[in-house]
């Protein structure tokens, strides 16, 4: 039982993480029709700059600022500089030309600081367990991730339901010619848009860090997955981003916590012991495989695709 | 009077709030040439898109020769013997003209799923490809690419492609649509040619050509017909010059 | 017989490749025998996606998930004790061709980014699943003990011979797809590719066609992956890493969409380029990203595509 709320609250926390990516890349093309790729290259960026920033000041807080802002920085300015030209082009050309960027962060960072894993301290304050009933205590750090998450969460909700920007950005969605003759600056919007995308990239790497692995290449491990919840969820859509990630994260958590040993039941345990992690890795490919058979266009599909 | 061959009854398609076909019944008889009038926005494509099977509808039936097609997709409907023709061309542009009328006839010669003989030299599709494009008028033409065909000729070779599939029943969507005075006058007299051997659908704003080829008028108008029957009597009627209003008619 | 300048361009390739083992000797550097016959593995595979892709029109961004699946056939089948080349590489283009089947049936339901996204991750799948069977290497990889032995017709341990047989594989491929592409199959594929709904209001279902050629294209890809662990000796999930089913998509563009010498320029220049580069900085790769992105912006056509092509070519 205590298993069981230990794996619910991992798969919440994985689930989080994968919104806050998923929603960075469904507003993005949702509103400028841009596939991007290198997304999970905002995701390193921001593991890594917060760490180098960790590291030089002593301070979490301010590590996380200046890795934010930094991000947010990176994203502008690969908009500004590489990205103008493909908002025109198909989203064939976007996904290889977002590639190639890919290739090219990946080598900046092994540049900067070697190829190998760097590790990335977690901030004593935050290191702490968290009796959250009897005999069951989870890590602060990860309640945390699931608090910011779910904060972001709401404050998206907030911004897209209830705000001019949220119209905005909602109309551009359906309509992007349409806000365009209204005479609002989409240039602007979509520098804006795509900043913002980035720096929710990076809020989840950074926060990724302490916990999972920092290398160069980590983005796209966690694009594919973020992939799956875009088309589980419906691309485009941020009810579908959050739906979406939330399944994946459970599932995949479950999947690797609870397969070996339910097939242990029926198989003899070495073959568990292949079959189970085997499964567990392919389990959310699977889900994505069923939901395509009987929804292509996914959960929430938003109605301007 | 004979059956119809394409019996339509309350075909509905909403988009959203807004409803392109609301009821539509419509009766087509064999070898008759049935035009489809209306103001901009009345919904004609999509109601050709019901018919050729591109669109699926949203409540209504629509029988041809007396077999129900509402859910069959397009390629069946094709194989059924019905034949569409598009308003903004529709044709194989990196194709020569011969390329895209043989295309035409593979899809009726059986399966496809052969792999090994050149498509382009085989007699059983050029023979037959070369037929139609000079029954058109394009024969001189079968080697150019679609791409670099006028555009009155790439109309043209949209009809060679319906043609070329042995239809029954042609739903031809403003074939003379961008078309100059003495382009469209070639294609209302080649389409003249094909009446009465053929059922024609024919969706046009174009009214000289209406006149001219319709055996039967129906008037669509916010996704609904208001009137149906005689040339003379369409013309005369007050609902549809109202309709009209404004519009050249 | 006319041939076009792309035709002979080809022609001339395929003569220089022939050349190379007894260059490679003369000059005393058996390292241009491995590296030619490394492209040539490769054009047969981006020779395959180019199938699906350039005349196809369907982009599949998981298509090493097959060169790695032929690779695993064979090192499977040999860390087992079954080292016959017949059955290793029968499985090999078999097993690509089910797996094809699989993810092309499920796949070819959409299109455009999500038929990007969904092959993706389906191949990420398969790399995820080589990596978890440990007994296979796991994500280390495995030794190959044994080339694919063929009961003395040929042995693959002798470089020369596995480089023409390569050579062989290659250009009976070329034909092949050749033919299949200009056949009646190969017409519905690029009318379906050229204009969805044309295609379908002249009465076909492209459906079934383009899983037969999503199918054709793996189990091609499934023989490449074969050749692939026997050149390398070593069989790694890497080879159906996500990023090198990437690399097929550039050869292909590379060298030029539905051109039949597209695959073999693509290959080449960009192994030819991948050797340059990494020759001269371990960080070739900050390099190559732009560069990749150059192509896509202003190259699209490829280097077959700078050429004149035949009668029917685009």
């Amino acid at each position: 039982m205590i298993l069981l709320i230990e794996q619910t609250l991992n798969g919440l926390q994985l689930g989080v993480m994968l919104f806050l990516m998923a929603a960075g890349l469904t507003l993005v093309f949702g509103i400028m029709n841009l596939v991007n790729l290198a997304h999970g290259a905002f995701y390193m960026v921001g593991a890594y700059l917060t760490t180098f920033f960790y590291q030089q000041t002593g301070s979490f807080a301010l590590g996380v600022l200046l890795g934010l802002a930094g991000t947010l920085v990176v994203g502008i300015v690969v908009e500004l500089v590489a990205l103008r030209t493909l908002y025109e082009r198909d989203h064939l050309d976007q996904v290889l030309a977002t590639f190639g960027l890919i290739l090219f962060f990946n080598e900046l960072v092994a540049i900067l600081w070697g190829r190998a894993a760097i590790y990335a301290t977690m901030p004593p304050a935050l290191a702490g367990h968290v009796e959250l009933f009897a005999n069951l205590r989870y890590p602060l750090y990860r309640l945390v991730i699931i608090g910011i998450g779910l904060a972001v969460a709401l404050a998206l909700w907030y911004v897209v339901v209830r705000t001019r920007l949220g119209m905005l950005i909602r109309a551009g969605a359906s309509n992007r010619t349409m806000v365009a003759a209204l005479g609002v600056n989409i240039r602007l919007l979509y520098t804006i848009v795509f900043g913002f995308g980035a720096a929710l990239a990076g809020l989840a790497g950074l926060l990724s860090g302490p916990i999972y692995v920092v290398q160069p290449g980590m983005g796209e491990l966690v694009l594919i997955q973020v992939f799956v919840v875009i088309v589980i969820g419906g691309i485009g859509s941020i009810r579908g981003a959050l739906a979406g990630a939330l399944i994946v994260g459970m599932v995949d958590t479950m999947g690797r916590a609870f397969l070996k040993p339910m097939l242990a039941t029926v198989l003899s345990p070495s073959a568990a012991d292949t079959a189970g992690p085997a499964l567990a890795s392919m389990l959310i490919y699977l889900l994505m495989a069923a939901v395509l058979a009987f929804r292509p266009e996914g959960l929430f599909p938003s109605r301007g695709s | 009077m004979p059956d119809p061959i394409l019996e339509v009854r309350g075909l509905s398609k909403a988009f959203g709030a807004l409803r392109a076909t609301d009821g539509v019944d419509l009766d087509v008889l064999p070898g008759e040439t049935h035009a489809i009038i209306g103001p901009n926005g009345a919904g004609k494509t999509t109601l050709i898109g019901q018919l050729s099977g591109l669109l699926r509808p949203d409540a209504g039936s629509i029988r041809f020769a007396g077999e129900d097609i509402t859910h069959l997709p397009a390629p069946a409907r094709s194989m059924k013997g019905l034949a569409r023709s598009f308003q903004i061309t529709s044709i194989y542009r990196e194709f020569s003209a011969l390329d895209n009328v043989a295309l035409a006839v593979q899809a009726h010669a059986g399966h496809s799923f052969r792999f090994w003989r050149p498509a382009h030299a085989d007699p059983e599709l050029r023979v037959p490809a070369q037929k139609v494009l000079e029954e058109v008028g394009l024969g001189e033409r079968a080697e150019v690419l679609a791409a670099n065909l006028a555009h009155g000729e790439q109309r043209q070779l949209e009809i060679a492609m319906v043609l070329a599939t042995g239809p029954r029943l042609l739903l031809l969507d403003e074939p003379v649509a961008g078309m100059g005075a003495e382009e469209s006058q070639r294609m209302v007299d080649f389409l003249a040619t094909l009446k009465g051997q053929r059922t024609i659908i024919l969706v046009e704003h174009d009214m000289d050509a209406v006149f001219t080829l319709a055996d039967r008028i129906s008037v669509l108008v916010y996704g609904r017909i208001i009137a149906s029957g005689a040339p003379e009597a369409i013309r005369a009627n007050p609902e549809v010059r109202a309709a009209y209003l404004g519009e050249e008619a | 017989m006319r041939l076009s300048a792309r035709s002979w361009v080809l022609i001339a390739a395929l003569v220089l490749l022939a050349a190379v083992p007894p260059l490679a000797a003369l000059l005393k550097e058996p390292f241009y025998l491995d590296l030619f016959r490394r492209v040539m593995i490769f054009a047969i595979a981006a020779l395959s996606l180019n199938l699906i892709m350039g005349y196809g029109g369907m982009f599949s961004f998981g298509h090493a998930a097959y060169l790695g699946i032929g690779a695993y056939a064979v090192g499977v089948l040999t860390h087992h004790g079954i080292d016959n080349g017949w059955l290793q590489w029968g499985l090999a283009m078999g097993a690509s061709a089910l797996v094809a089947a699989a993810i092309g049936a499920i796949s070819i339901r959409t299109s455009g980014i999500y038929f990007i996204m969904i092959t993706l991750a389906f191949t990420q799948m398969l790399y995820y699943l080589g990596i978890s069977i440990e007994e296979y290497g796991g994500d280390d990889g495995l030794r190959l003990a044994q080339r694919s032995q063929f009961s003395g017709l040929i042995d693959l341990a002798d470089p020369v011979s596995f480089y023409y047989l390569v050579l062989a594989i290659l250009v009976a491929f070329l034909v092949l797809g050749h033919r299949i592409v200009h056949s009646r199959f190969g017409m519905v594929i690029q009318a379906a590719r050229s204009n969805d709904a044309r295609t379908r209001a002249i009465g076909f279902s492209p459906y079934l066609y383009r899983l037969a050629a999503f199918v054709i294209a793996g189990a091609m890809c499934g023989l490449a992956g074969a050749l692939l662990v026997n050149h390398t000796a070593f069989l790694s999930p890497e080879f159906m890493n996500w990023t090198r089913s990437g690399e097929l998509m550039f050869m292909v563009i590379l060298g030029g969409m539905a051109t039949t010498a597209g695959p073999v320029l693509g290959a080449a220049a960009m192994l030819l380029l991948e050797d340059a580069l990494s020759g001269w900085t371990q960080h070739w790769q900050i390099i190559f990203g732009p560069f990749l992105v150059l192509v896509v912006l202003f190259a699209k056509r490829g280097l077959a595509g700078l050429l004149p092509g035949g009668a029917r070519e685009r």
